[in-house]
């Protein structure tokens, strides 16, 4: 049994066949596929009509959009960057994963205010446009006085969902971004004998006369986000073996049936891990049973439970409690730009492994309102928690589903109508088609934690194809010199370090004093660069 | 900005002296100390130097309490709290005549006007001009 993916918008169809039975014009061929570096000739003798840009990003989420913003705000025209993509617009991958794990556009992202990716200079933040946007006077000093005193006296201040994607539509138009976007599935990037790498992009059908098209530039920029993300094996058997799909699901998969089931009739629902989407899916919860006054019964499966403040020194301390580790974002603070940030730039190999599982482990932020759900929640007694691990799952008496909770006192029986798993398993990279060629093909190696190993400069190592570079961020280069790769700021962050490279090689200016605040000044006053 | 030890020195330093150094002159001729300018100046811009060396001291002492922020961070809150010891300090040291020789009304009007431009400019406007300032701890140079 493999274990399976769960569907993405712009995911890419793993049964695709590399050649038709029947040969189509323009595809692939076998020397092709099996060559590490191509000549223009051999593309032209496959009938793959080639394109040239200078700059080709694929991926087309936030990723490519903050580097795409980065070098547009240092002077490069859009017509000389071209993003390859399946998705309609950049935020669509990252909505649709927020929305189904409950965050809609209307409730609140774990980012920070500072972070926002329609802002390299993160100026104005998200708080003090929200206060500025306010309708009445208590609007308006609510964010500020939350951003002034988190997290001391208030949560962190984090923005609306819709104030993201909302604010990201207005630079997208603002540099003109569509412009740059060609729609279609990235297959590979290859190495040109004679400098730079060839992007070879499989349109959508009936798009354009071969089934292939090829992408000539000095510059390549990968960004596609998770390789995948997988259901845990038990519930994939589950699934598989009771033909049952809507009992068991993952929160990164649609899973409205439940919360509509549980408004018509009381029941019970098993929650599976420790992290946001966990708080977010149990607030969903005992929000609709205050709304709609239900009856639902919650019991949470913590596989590590936290019973207070925890790390190796007092120095590295993380709060705790209630099975829950606190943190604030999904990485200590610091390492956007701090402390941690400084060191683990300069850590190697095991060192830097070794730091990132320090910082790591499933973490959720302390909330007031979710604290005073769960005590009450706890108190009124329909909110109980067990401590094991999920074995199996198989179907009980009257539609509903049992685990098999190894715990430390044995195994457990525990009955659900639903069961709500919460852990994020993420794909090793070598499942996504295009990272996997790059590994087998392009140079490209792992890092200390198993994903696509960058430079400090996000180059992605043993890649380069002289006067060319190809750059890699996002998700699929965790554990590089810099931990938070995987955030809004983190893409920027990466963003920035790519443009300044590029600066230095003379593709783009570099962003000085001067233009910065200039740039800044037209960002302000929503001038189309 | 999450600051590194030399980025909080670094940011402290360029802050006060430009921005607060700026401000101190705007000021100062505004200050109801009573004194000739050229007195009220060398008194201000001697609270300022002494904003700036003692504050050098004191980001030592910061930076070894935030290690006990597993975080590593410095809340924007105590950004401000910190106006409270330093401000105390300079006081002291003006009282017992180490300091400059300036009215209390002066010296607070002075003080917390530079301690909080300086403090709002370095919470945003600052990431304007200076974009990698915020990913390196504070580090100008």
């Amino acid at each position: 049994m493999t274990t399976q993916n769960i569907p993405m918008p712009g995911s890419m169809d793993p049964m695709e066949q590399d050649f038709r039975p029947t040969p189509v014009p323009g595809d692939l061929t076998p020397y092709l596929i099996d060559t590490h570096i191509w000549t223009d000739e051999m593309l032209h003798q496959a009938g793959i009509p080639i394109y040239d840009t200078p700059f080709v990003t694929v991926g087309g989420g936030i990723g490519s959009f903050v580097t795409v913003d980065y070098l547009r705000i240092c002077g490069v025209p859009a017509s000389s960057l071209t993003v390859l993509t399946n998705l309609d617009v950049p935020w669509s991958s990252y909505e649709y994963l927020t929305r189904v794990s409950q965050i809609p556009r209307r409730e609140r992202l774990r980012s920070d205010s500072a972070s926002t990716p329609d802002n390299i200079w993160g100026f104005p933040s998200y708080a003090v446009r929200e206060a500025f946007s306010a309708k009445s006077v208590k609007d308006f000093f609510s964010p500020l006085w939350n951003v002034l005193t988190e997290p001391i006296l208030a949560d962190y201040y984090t923005p609306k969902a819709g104030h993201a994607f909302e604010s990201m539509e207005r630079e997208y138009h603002r540099i003109g971004y569509a412009q740059c976007v060609r729609k279609g599935q990235v297959r590979m990037v290859r190495r040109r004998y004679g400098g730079g790498y060839f992007t070879i992009l499989t349109p959508p059908a009936g798009a354009a006369p071969t089934r292939r098209i090829a992408y000539r530039s000095q510059f390549v920029h990968v960004a596609v986000g998770y390789p995948g993300l997988k259901l845990l094996p038990d519930l994939q058997r589950y699934r598989e073996t009771h033909r049952d799909p809507s009992k068991v699901v993952n929160a990164y998969e649609p899973h409205e049936h439940v919360y509509e089931q549980l408004s018509r009739r009381p029941g019970t629902v098993m929650i599976r891990g420790g992290g946001i989407v966990a708080s977010r899916v149990l607030q969903r919860l005992i929000d609709d049973r205050d709304r709609l006054g239900l009856q639902t019964r919650v019991l949470h499966v913590f596989r590590t439970y936290v019973t207070g403040s925890h790390g190796p020194s007092i120095f590295m301390r993380r709060k705790g409690g209630d099975g829950w580790a606190y943190q604030g974002f999904n990485y200590p603070k610091s390492v956007w730009g701090g402390q941690l940030k400084a060191k683990v730039r300069k850590l190697e190999g095991a060192e830097r492994a070794e730091e990132y599982k320090l910082m790591g482990g499933t973490n959720t932020p302390v909330r007031k309102s979710w604290q005073e759900q769960l005590k009450r929640g706890r108190a009124q007694g329909w909110y109980q928690t067990l401590i094991g691990e999920i074995a199996e799952l198989v179907p009980g008496p009257a539609q509903t589903v049992v685990a098999h909770v190894k715990a430390a006192q044995g195994y457990i029986q525990a009955q659900a109508d639903f069961v709500i798993d919460c852990t994020g398993l993420e794909a090793d990279i070598r499942e996504h088609r295009l990272l996997a060629d790059l590994l087998d093909h392009s140079g490209a190696g792992r890092n200390p934690s198993g994903r696509l190993d960058v430079e400090r400069t996000f180059e992605l190592r043993g890649t380069r194809s002289e006067p060319g570079r190809l750059y890699a961020s996002g998700s699929a280069t965790l554990g590089g010199y810099f931990p938070g790769v995987d955030t809004f700021l983190g893409l920027q962050i990466a963003a920035q370090e790519i443009a300044d490279d590029l600066a230095a090689l003379g593709f783009c200016a570099r962003l000085g004093v001067g233009r910065s605040t200039k740039q800044w000044w037209l960002w302000a006053r929503h001038r189309p660069i | 900005m999450v600051p590194t030890l030399n980025g909080r020195i670094q940011t402290r330093i360029a802050l006060l002296a430009v921005v607060g150094g700026l401000w101190t002159l705007l000021i100062t001729p505004l200050l109801p100390d009573g004194a000739p300018l050229s007195a009220s100046y060398r008194a201000t811009f001697l609270v300022l130097l002494l904003v700036i060396v003692l504050g050098v001291l004191w980001e030592l002492l910061y930076h070894f309490l935030q290690q006990f922020r597993w975080e590593k961070d410095w809340p924007t809150f105590f950004g401000l709290l910190t106006a409270i010891n330093e401000g105390l300090l300079i006081w002291i040291l003006i009282a017992v005549g180490v300091g400059p020789d300036v009215p209390g009304g002066s010296f607070l009007l002075h003080f917390i006007s530079v301690w909080i431009l300086t403090w709002l400019v370095a919470n945003g406007p600052m990431r304007v001009p200076f974009i990698h300032w915020r990913f390196q701890g504070g580090r100008l140079i």
